[in-house]
């Protein structure tokens, strides 16, 4: 689906965040970027976003060349605080994305509040993104992205500011979601554990300037399991092949 | 909250009667003369009185006509002036530079150019006012513009939306705090001009014009005092509208 071809980018002042970067993702997939702060994730993802054009390279979806943001993509951005509009309600702010899925008003607020139900928001779905703690502000942002529906979703450390057991359930309803309507997910995140948890495959990026270094699948059974699943020798070693590799980059 | 405003009101009073009850001790103890700065009292009867007036009235109506047209006028031009210019990156930094070279012209210096152009009275006050009141609120809004938060604009890209939705949904809302605050100087810059044009050129009715006829025929400096207390009046109240919609409407920039 996604096809990412030798790509790099310097930035307009002269500094050199990625380089020859060659990924795939299928259609469905779910796989995690992990990476030393600094090595180009958030980069990468803004050049498959299309917000920014890769000084080298291509990227592909389903093919087309991405010239400029593709259709059906939703971003949790790393600043999610910043990301939310703050003068509208949280249930507006993820009404509001809902406009270009078609939905009328009322389904739009429908499916707010539903979305904003799942991340354990309903009763602050008529604050403002301000009155909201960062973590909630941060489901705030994960609710509107899972409300759209995207085709592609692009993760940026979305599980930053939540505590363990709140992450926890966030890991298995994007698991879930992802099950029921076939996204395929880029997730970025600095938790080794996670994203052997949640990924089909994980990528490990080199330090400045960003290549892939690594590229693990993850052949875990599924559904997978908070305690069952990290209990798993299978994952024990994933995840130890995966530190070592972020150690060696 | 509600006590809090409470104490302001109450040290506003206070500071008013204060300054009121000076004015009025200087010129009944002769420390200044009754008869080109009548009392603090008696101006304040004036005024009172002339709020029954209904001559006055007409007066009044008339400059906040002409000023309400002015300064709606110039909102109409110049918040989607901004819009436009402020969008555009190259023309947005050409226009700031050139609204800030014009927007130091007092418009007042205008005023003879506005009579030779438009030469009947009301239409000198109006396009006086709304000249006047373009920059305050073009420059508001293009530096609101400037304010407005790239990640959230990104956002809404990112989530597929065109240029046109952001600026609607992004751009103005996030901007809007500034517009308001604009069209609030707008509003104050506007009052005087307006008055400024009046007085100087002339036409049936206006406050500017009830000053002028109080100066004649000896002159009664009670009536051009308090007349002037009812400029102030259009300002406070004016002023104080805004501040109340900005409270109200822009309560998300209270953090
Ligand atoms: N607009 C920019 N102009 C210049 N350099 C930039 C810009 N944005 C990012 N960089 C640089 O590019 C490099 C990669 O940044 P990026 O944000 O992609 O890293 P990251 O992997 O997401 O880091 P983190 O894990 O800390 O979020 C950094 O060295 C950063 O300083
Ligand atoms: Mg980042």
């Amino acid at each position: 689906m996604l096809e990412i071809k030798a790509l790099g980018h310097t930035y307009a002042d002269g500094h050199r965040a990625l380089t020859g970067i060659d990924l795939g993702l299928e259609r469905g997939e779910l796989v995690c970027l992990v990476g030393p702060s600094g090595c180009g994730k958030s980069t990468l993802l803004r050049c498959i976003a299309g917000l920014q054009r890769p000084t080298e390279g291509t990227v592909l979806l389903e093919g087309q060349a991405v010239e400029r943001v593709p259709d059906g993509l939703a971003v949790v951005f790393q600043d999610y605080t910043r990301s939310l509009f703050p003068w509208l309600s949280v249930r507006d702010n993820v009404a509001l994305v809902l406009r270009r899925r078609g939905l009328a008003r009322a389904a739009r607020r429908a499916a707010a509040e539903e979305a904003l139900e799942a991340v354990g928001l309903a009763a602050a779905a008529r604050k403002y993104p301000w009155q909201l703690s960062g973590g909630m502000q941060q489901r705030a942002a994960i609710a509107r992205a899972l409300a759209y529906r995207p085709q592609l979703l692009l993760m940026d450390e979305p599980f930053g500011s939540v505590d363990a057991q709140t992450r926890e359930d966030l890991e298995d309803l994007l698991l879930s979601v992802r099950g029921d309507h076939g996204m395929t997910i880029l997730l970025v995140t600095h938790d080794i554990d996670e994203s052997v948890y949640v990924g089909d495959r994980v990528v490990v990026l080199t330090g400045a300037p960003g290549s892939v270094h690594t590229d693990l699948p993850v052949r875990l059974p599924s559904p997978r399991d908070q305690i069952g699943t990290r209990e798993d020798p299978a994952f024990v070693a994933l995840r130890a092949e995966v530190g070592r590799a972020v150690r060696r980059t | 909250m509600a006590a809090d405003r409470a104490r302001r009101m109450l040290l506003g009073a206070l500071g008013v009667l204060l300054v009121l009850g000076a004015l009025e001790t200087a010129s009944r103890t002769g420390l200044v003369d009754t008869e080109s700065v009548p009392p603090a009292t008696e101006i304040l009867a004036r005024a009172v009185e002339m709020a029954g007036d209904g001559e006055f009235g007409g007066h009044l109506g008339a400059t906040v006509g002409a000023w309400l047209t002015g300064v709606l006028l110039a909102v109409a031009f110049a918040v989607p002036a901004g819009l436009i210019l402020g969008s555009v990156p190259l023309l947005d930094r050409a226009s700031l530079i050139v609204v800030e070279l014009l927007r130091p012209i007092p418009s007042v210096a205008l005023i003879p150019l506005a009579i030779l152009v438009f030469a009947e009275p009301a239409r000198v006050e109006r396009s006086l006012v709304c000249y006047a009141c373009l920059w305050p609120i073009l420059l508001n809004t293009l530096y609101g513009l400037r304010e407005v938060d790239p990640l959230a604009k990104e956002t809404l890209r990112s989530f597929g939306f065109g240029p046109l939705s952001v600026l609607a949904r992004v751009s103005l809302p996030s901007a809007a705090p500034f517009v308001l605050t604009g069209v609030r100087i707008a509003l104050a810059v506007g009052l005087v001009v307006a008055v400024s044009a009046e007085l100087r050129a002339g036409g049936e009715s206006g406050l500017g014009i009830y000053l002028l006829a109080t100066q004649s025929g000896g002159g009664r400096p009670d009536l051009m005092l308090a007349g002037a207390l009812w400029a102030g009046v259009l300002g406070l109240v004016a002023n104080g509208l805004l501040v109340g919609v900005e409270r109200r409407a822009f309560r998300w920039r209270v953090r």
